[in-house]
């Protein structure tokens, strides 16, 4: 089992096996997102209080689910970086957190876009809106100090700590709007209850939540190359992976 | 089509959050594939460095 987990934990064979898979993911990735496109922009009908203002909840609802988890993901390498002192999962926690910051400022921003027509203000200080600012800024804040220190091991484990302190805005997020008092709704989708939409609205948002989680797996494993090839110039892998390549 | 396009007067909401989502995307997958490209190249003129200061020593 540990043999098995430490061969997982290379980068020579984390670098081959995510090459072998990236064209599947990316295949896999483009239909579904098409489908979801034609779903949410034409299948769909427009909603009897929105109209068509609500298509935008297949960007803004995919986006704002994998802000979270993403963050979410980031703590367990977090935890196994700082455990285990593994260091691909040092590389895949930082590798995430551009992702991350991508969803959380599209959720944002499409979240403003959406309350300017229905709740008259592109913006509120309400409890939703806040915490998921800070959200934002704790991803950009492990971005930050990442680049901050110079020895990478070094800022592996201090950004290391810092998601794992930022652990506690995730909840805060999630159950906000039954918390507080909110101009943001409710969940529409739960997985303990009915969802309060009908199949043709549902069926897009499930078919882009899961593009966008690919989409998430496809660039952590593009970005994740990028560094390990940064992180070990001079490794035998590596050597051995350029020597292929010339020859191609 | 241009009842598709007009959105029901959301328009300009509708699409702009579309289009913001195509460029996050796109950023997000380009980015990485240029990066990588860049730090092959200047993994392999390292070891390539390395491998003639070896010979000369």
């Amino acid at each position: 089992m540990m043999k098995w987990i430490h061969t997982m934990a290379s980068s020579a064979w984390f670098y081959r096996f995510s090459g072998k898979c990236l064209p599947w993911l990316i295949a896999v990735f483009t239909v579904l997102f098409l489908v979801g496109l034609y779903g949410g922009l034409v299948t769909a009908p427009a909603d009897y209080q929105q109209g068509d203002a609500f298509r935008i909840i297949y960007i803004h609802v995919p986006a704002a689910w994998m802000s979270l988890f993403v963050y979410i993901v980031m703590a367990v390498y977090a935890f196994i970086a700082l455990v285990w002192r593994i260091k691909l999962a040092e590389v895949l926690l930082i590798s995430s957190a551009p992702i991350g910051a991508a969803f959380t400022f599209l959720a944002l921003v499409t979240g403003s876009l959406w309350g300017k027509p229905m709740w008259g203000t592109w913006w509120s200080w309400d409890a939703r809106l806040t915490s998921e600012l800070l959200l934002l800024f704790l991803y950009w804040g492990v971005i930050g100090l990442y680049a901050a220190i110079e020895d990478k091991r070094t800022a592996s484990r201090a950004v290391s700590i810092l998601t794992l302190i930022g652990v506690v805005n995730i909840p805060i997020i999630h159950y906000s709007v039954e918390w507080w008092n909110t101009l943001h709704q409710g969940s529409s989708v739960t997985l303990t209850d009915k969802p309060s939409m009908p199949i043709e609205m549902l069926m897009p948002l499930l078919v882009m939540a899961t593009a966008f989680k690919l989409f998430y797996a496809i660039s952590l494993l593009l970005r994740t190359r990028a560094e390990l090839v940064e992180r070990e110039p001079n490794s035998k892998w590596l050597k051995q992976v350029i020597k292929e390549n010339d020859h191609e | 089509m241009s009842e598709f396009l007009y959105m029901g007067g959301y328009a300009f909401h509708v699409w702009t959050s579309y289009a913001l989502a195509f460029v996050v995307l796109f950023i997000n997958i380009v980015g990485p594939i240029v990066r990588h490209k860049k730090m092959l190249q200047s993994a392999s003129d390292f070891q390539q460095l390395n491998e003639v200061m070896s010979d000369d020593a």
